[in-house]
């Protein structure tokens, strides 16, 4: 480990106290580091949880201080200042410094980029003169939607908001099944002529697109939104077919921007996110980058990728604090993902991307338990779980072990799933 | 309010006390050592494994399925494995001891 390393005038400066800037923080502790930590974000909040935001803090089943990434204290006691509601405008690599929105300036030994991203608001005509629509994307934004939801309702209070939700992907599901949850009535409006159509298979689309009417919210494919007008009352909702919805209440799920801005400014190489190498480091070399801002290798598929995810954003953290250390780690994970829905659990493993065959399989008994294995050729890619940890649990395994799968047991419920029965030898 | 005892890997033990929420948020909040929570207690990563001392299983209760799934195929887990975010603190676990698993 090089010396410098370990005296207590090196300054490491984290921009975004997400939950790659939190853990990377504590990470960067526990490995050693003696200097100064400074975590800034424009977020006033004590770092939170992002996930429960379309999930449990929406429905109001979970508060902000059980959601939160760390206690207060923790941050005191392992000497990591907490700058919320702190503004970044400006990277300078060669002076090393940043710029804070009041201008004063903060130098860094090791700066760390964990901006993230932030919600796409689409080029819809309209929209910047609708009535309560929502991103949801912070901790403030699903406060305002839960609050706006539970406003009286202007045609009488015992009617129902009618809220539309623009995108069918897993945010704008999930908070279509948390605001019904709370009583609205909700429709979701989808382009593409499935919902999750860019990363599930058809079945998987079929199975949510089912709980979702079962449950009572509409959900409409094929639905490209194209105008927005908005009178006293309400939004009329217009699609490119001359269908139109009316809204109360509109939230868009429409996909996210990496929040690229500052590391562009700072001449850092950009893909689609902020390039880094194994190690998590930019093209500055003392500029790291973690989270879903990233565009990354990932040896296990041999691509480079650009993942939203809590993994991601954890293993990332742990390998740039590693690295900073003068370790050499090398990031090297088969990502993972999950998402709740009602009372389905769904839990999702490997990248699905190049897939030829989806195979299906369905264990027996009255409970929805199921699991869909993405393969190309014999190579297992992906395994999404519904309800199914076992299922998750052997994929995870599979994939990383690059195992050779028996299908036609793979798919036979009556054969036990353990995996002397699945792996081909 | 239950009174909680943890022994980490390196065999350091802490006790604390908790009121309401999960074993694991308990955990965390506390800088318990190989407690991790990474999906913050929804029961997907299994970062927050935890051997109950036998005599206290019966008042953490067994695993549940999805827990019982999540574990089925890791290396250290017995019977005794629960997944800490899945047990809620309540009066009735005052006294208990978890090992965190490795």
């Amino acid at each position: 480990m090089p010396e410098n390393l370990l005296t207590n005038d090196q300054v490491c400066v984290v921009i975004g106290a997400s939950h790659a800037g939190v853990n990377f923080a504590f990470s960067l502790r526990n490995e050693g580091w003696q200097g100064d930590i400074i975590l800034f974000d424009s977020d006033p909040m004590l770092p939170y949880h992002r996930p429960p935001l379309s999930k449990g803090y929406l429905s109001g089943d979970e508060t902000m201080e059980q959601d939160l990434l760390k206690p207060a204290e923790s941050y005191e006691k392992e000497r990591i200042s907490l700058r919320t509601g702190v503004f970044v405008s400006k990277i300078d690599p060669q002076a090393k410094t940043i710029t804070l929105g009041d201008g004063s300036i903060q130098a860094y030994s090791k700066l760390v980029i964990a901006t993230g991203a932030r919600p796409i608001v689409p080029p819809i005509r309209g929209i910047d003169t609708a009535k309560n629509i929502f991103v949801l994307r912070t901790a403030a934004d699903a406060f305002s939607i839960r609050n706006e939801l539970q406003s009286p309702c202007l045609r009488a209070a015992s009617e129902k908001k009618r809220v539309i939700v623009i995108g069918g992907g897993y945010i704008g599901l999930e908070t279509a099944a948390s605001l019904r949850k709370l009583g609205a009535e909700v429709t979701v409006l989808e382009r593409e002529e499935r919902i999750l159509a860019r990363i599930t298979a058809p079945v998987m689309s079929a199975f949510f697109h089912d709980l979702h009417q079962k449950n009572g919210v509409e959900v409409l494919t094929g639905k490209n939104v194209i105008a927005i007008e908005t009178n006293r009352e309400h939004n009329v909702i217009w699609c490119d077919d001359d269908s139109h919805y009316i809204a109360d209440m509109i939230v868009l799920g429409a996909g996210i921007q990496v929040n690229k801005d500052l590391a562009e400014q700072a001449g850092l190489e950009i893909e689609n996110g902020i390039r880094v190498n194994s190690a998590a480091r930019t093209s500055d070399e003392d500029i790291y980058a973690i989270g879903d801002c990233t565009f990354h290798h990932n040896p296990h598929y041999d691509r480079f990728v650009r993942l939203e995810s809590v993994q991601n954003a954890v293993d990332q953290a742990k390998v740039a604090a590693a690295a900073i250390m003068g370790k050499q780690p090398v990031y090297n994970t088969v990502p993972w993902f999950w998402s709740d829905q009602y009372d389905i659990k769904l839990q999702m493993v490997g990248l699905s991307t190049g897939y030829n065959q989806a195979l299906v399989r369905k264990e027996t008994g009255d409970s929805v338990r199921f699991s869909v294995w993405y393969f190309n050729d014999d190579n297992l890619l992906a395994v999404d779980a519904i309800n199914n940890g076992k299922a998750y649990v052997l994929g995870t395994k599979f994939i990383k072990e690059r195992q050779k799968i028996n299908k036609a047991h793979l798919i036979d419920s009556t054969v036990e799933f353990k995996p002397g029965n699945l792996v081909v030898e | 309010m239950a009174k909680i005892t943890f022994i980490t890997t390196e065999n350091e033990t802490i006790t604390v006390e908790g009121f309401t929420g999960s074993v694991m948020a308990l955990a965390v909040q506390h800088g318990i050592k190989g407690i991790d929570g990474d999906c913050g207690g929804v029961c997907s990563c299994a970062t927050c494994h935890v051997h109950v001392e036998p005599e206290f299983m019966e008042r953490t209760g067994l695993a549940g399925d999805l827990e019982k799934d999540m574990l089925e195929f890791d290396d250290d887990a017995n019977a005794y494995s629960r997944l800490s975010c899945q047990i809620k603190i309540s009066e009735a676990l005052d006294g208990v001891v978890l090992r965190v698993a490795k």
